[in-house]
């Protein structure tokens, strides 16, 4: 109120030391205030952050460089081993593997979840009856808790009792069951598999949303021209596709790097490790192992990896702004 | 939203309508709110960060377990009332799943809020009293004469019983006695009767043993009968006994005998795959008794697991869960030290077992059970030669018991040979 009120009773006839120094109290206690309000509305937001991001996070890096045993819970006691617990990490047996299956599951997922979800999305694209309902359905394995679509896919993969076996076996494409969940050589396959499945949704709404975005006029346009559907689909959806495709593809990595409840529920990374990931490997040495110094030190390669990605990310999507 | 003060701020001549809502004529008022709102999100932060412990008076005790599948989950409520009223405190029971049991206690040992009483599985004693955090029992003046010295070492930390156990289990094998009756067959008692029986029952769908190889703490439990009685050590993983046991299970595997599955099979599976009579033997534990007598048309008995050669002793690791007192004060000690001996009492101890499917720890007691009820007499006859897992290891136990599983899970999911497999358990338990 106070600066309205300097605002709109201005005195022109008076340049001396009081009309200046009026309207510069008001204005320096104005940006004054301004920002302590600023500080207060931002303030919930930086202490939720604080609290619930930025604290674990320091603590999960600091409980990598620590020797944090059970009785380091009870004590507070862990002392630093400096980068002990990487390089033991490093020389695990486990680790060169690990990495492996996590480059080929989070690539294997990308892959297909993109291609089949961009068919799907470029098939949905055009009106036909019912075409609304059964894009509908394709939701739901986003909209299943995993828990329950894990299980009901550990049930279809089993050996001996699961339809998948049942069905190939009718079919004669398998002349044995195949142990999808009970094989070292099958159970990265199969857990890729469910994960492209859990996938497809988010990449098909994304992409088909992009689609949404193409003018029908290009289409038309092109097609005077003489360009074929494979054409069009080449030189128009995918050039005018490609900032939603950027999005999909690093959100995908991002989430799939950090996969951890479709493997748990099927093979706990298992049999031998054979479907093991950094994230579950995380979790088993932390709460199987109990070697929490090693479990957070693989955490935190793991948070790399993502940072990594959300900076190629953001600096991509910042790029096609400013164009 | 944003639409609406954009509209107005263009609007000249309504000089007063931009300033209000800007913000900036707000005046005092709002800003003060705003700034104890803030204080208000800081302070609720710090009171978070305090709020642990004490839960209830101290006439409110607060109780931890893992079992959450019937009778047990039903049945322990029940025992637990009993003592509270006994003693007379209220007991609080909260059930936690079991693979986030000890990452629980940990973390309610961090918060110094250890459960007034929790029922551990004994391999894991280990590692919560080595937080500090739990009372010791022996200075509460509870003894252990009379129990199984097994089950009592694996109560114990540094010199100090910090556990004791209501009641044990063990593994032995189960045999459908309507299969063997039409093959002609007797139960097994040595492993080569274990691998013809095996094959010959094998029919169709059917396969002749169950159980369970996955790649935790589940699995290790149900291959160390075969480990340690083929004459194996937890200190040694690859040597020939070790060796033996494995090409053992990976032969009835790769014969067909047992599912491939197996490596993906919890105990309760293998129990399911039993009761459905898919499998015409499995190795289990006792705690599966109550589900299996209520199987209609399921008739089964149970013998000892099968020795490499006649005259043999089978060692098999020693299961059961034991209740432990966490630090609160003195007073809810007390308390909580009374409910554990009502709940070790002759009496409820006998109840628990009966109910749950458990061998009392006390030996006397045990020995009567296996005469009243035959179908315990196996069990009961291999927990006195029972070994506590981590007799031999201690706290390092989990470690080479996830080696352990490992190398099981190579031998039978992969092409790994038996002796490969385990020599590389044996590097990656010990050498780092």
């Amino acid at each position: 109120m106070t600066t309205a009120v300097h605002r709109t009773e201005p005195h022109p006839a008076a340049p001396g030391a009081a009309s200046s120094s009026v309207p510069r109290a008001g204005r320096r206690r104005g940006p004054f205030g301004t920002r302590w309000a600023a500080v207060a509305f931002t303030a919930p937001a930086w202490l939720y952050v604080l609290g619930f991001y930025l604290y674990p996070l320091a603590g999960n890096i600091r409980m990598g460089f620590q020797k944090y045993t059970v009785s380091s819970f009870y004590t507070g006691v862990a002392p630093y081993v400096g980068w002990d617990n990487y390089r033991a990490v490093f020389r695990d047996s486990h680790f060169g593997r690990t990495v492996l299956n996590t480059a080929l599951f989070t690539a294997g997922s990308l892959v297909f979840q993109f291609c089949l979800g961009l068919a799907l999305a470029v098939f949905f694209s055009r009106r036909f009856p019912l075409g609304g309902p059964i894009r509908s359905l394709l939701l739901v394995p986003w909209l299943l808790p995993l828990v329950v679509s894990g299980t009901a896919w550990r049930w279809i993969l089993d050996t001996d009792s699961g339809v998948l076996n049942h069905t190939l076996l009718r079919l004669h494409l398998i002349a044995h069951p195949v142990p999808w969940l009970a094989s070292t050589h099958d159970s990265l396959i199969a857990v890729t598999l469910v994960n492209i499945w859990v996938g497809i949704p988010f990449n098909m709404v994304i992409l088909y949303g992009g689609l949404q975005n193409i003018p029908g006029e290009l289409y038309e346009a092109a097609a005077l021209d003489g360009a074929g559907a494979w054409r069009r689909f080449r030189s128009v959806t995918l050039p005018l596709l490609r900032p939603v495709t950027t999005v999909v593809l690093t959100l995908g990595l991002i989430y799939t790097v950090k996969v951890f409840d479709v493997i748990m529920i099927l093979t706990q990374g298992g049999p031998a490790g054979s479907s093991q990931t950094l994230t579950t490997f995380a979790y088993n040495l932390s709460f199987q192992q109990l070697e929490f110094g090693r479990g957070a030190a693989v955490g935190n390669l793991l948070i790399l990896v993502a940072v990594v990605f959300a900076v190629v990310y953001v600096r991509g999507t910042r790029r096609e702004m400013q164009r | 939203m944003s639409r609406t003060p954009a509209r107005i701020t263009r609007s000249p001549g309504r000089t007063p309508a931009p300033d209000r809502i800007t913000g900036r004529t707000a005046g005092p008022h709002r800003r003060l709110s705003a700034l104890a709102a803030a204080a208000a999100v800081a302070l609720l932060t710090a009171a978070c960060g305090t709020g642990s412990g004490s839960g209830g008076g101290s006439g409110t005790l607060t109780e931890t377990d893992y079992y959450d599948a019937a009778p047990q989950n039903s049945q322990l409520p029940r025992i637990l009332d009993e003592c509270g009223s006994q003693v007379g405190v209220k007991i609080e029971h909260q059930q936690v799943p079991r693979a986030q049991f000890l990452p629980k206690l940990l973390q309610q040992a961090s918060a110094r809020s250890l459960p007034d009483l929790a029922l551990i599985d004994n391999p894991d004693l280990q590692q919560v009293a080595a937080t500090g955090g739990l009372v010791s029992l022996s200075k509460q003046g509870l003894g252990t004469d009379g129990l199984y010295p097994s089950i009592v070492a694996a109560g114990q930390y540094q010199g100090q019983t910090y556990g004791i156990a209501p009641g044990v289990n063990g593994l032995a094998l189960y045999y459908n006695t309507d299969l063997f009756r039409a093959a002609g067959l007797k139960p097994p008692t040595t492993w080569d009767e274990l691998r013809s029986d095996a094959r010959t029952l094998t029919k169709g769908t059917r396969y002749g043993i169950a159980f369970s190889a996955v790649g935790n703490e589940e699995g290790s439990f149900q291959f160390e009968p075969f480990f340690w009685t083929a004459g194996a050590s937890l200190t040694r993983l690859d040597s020939p006994q070790a060796v033996q046991a494995l090409t053992l299970w990976k032969d009835l595997v790769s014969s067909g005998s047992a599912s491939k599955s197996v490596v993906n099979w919890t105990q309760a599976d293998v129990n399911d795959q039993f009761a459905a009579g898919n499998a015409a033997m499995m190795v289990n534990g006792p705690w599966q008794l109550p589900t299996l007598d209520a199987k209609q048309g399921l008739h089964f008995g149970i013998v000892p697991i099968p020795v490499p050669a006649a005259g043999g002793t089978p060692v098999t690791p020693l299961g059961g869960e034991v209740w432990t007192v966490g630090h609160s004060n003195p007073g809810r000690e007390a308390k909580a030290v009374a409910v554990v001996k009502c709940l070790l009492g002759q009496r409820e101890s006998a109840q628990w077992a009966s109910d749950a499917g458990y061998i009392p720890s006390d030996r006397t007691a045990a020995a009567q059970l296996a005469t009243d009820k035959p179908q315990m007499a196996a069990f009961v006859r291999e927990v006195g030669t029972a070994r506590a897992r981590t007799a031999e290891l201690g706290t390092a136990y989990p470690k080479v018991s996830q080696a352990l599983a490992d190398a099981v899970q190579a031998a039978l999911a992969g092409g790994t040979s038996p002796q490969a497999a385990l020599a590389q358990a044996q590097r990656s338990a010990h050498d780092q």
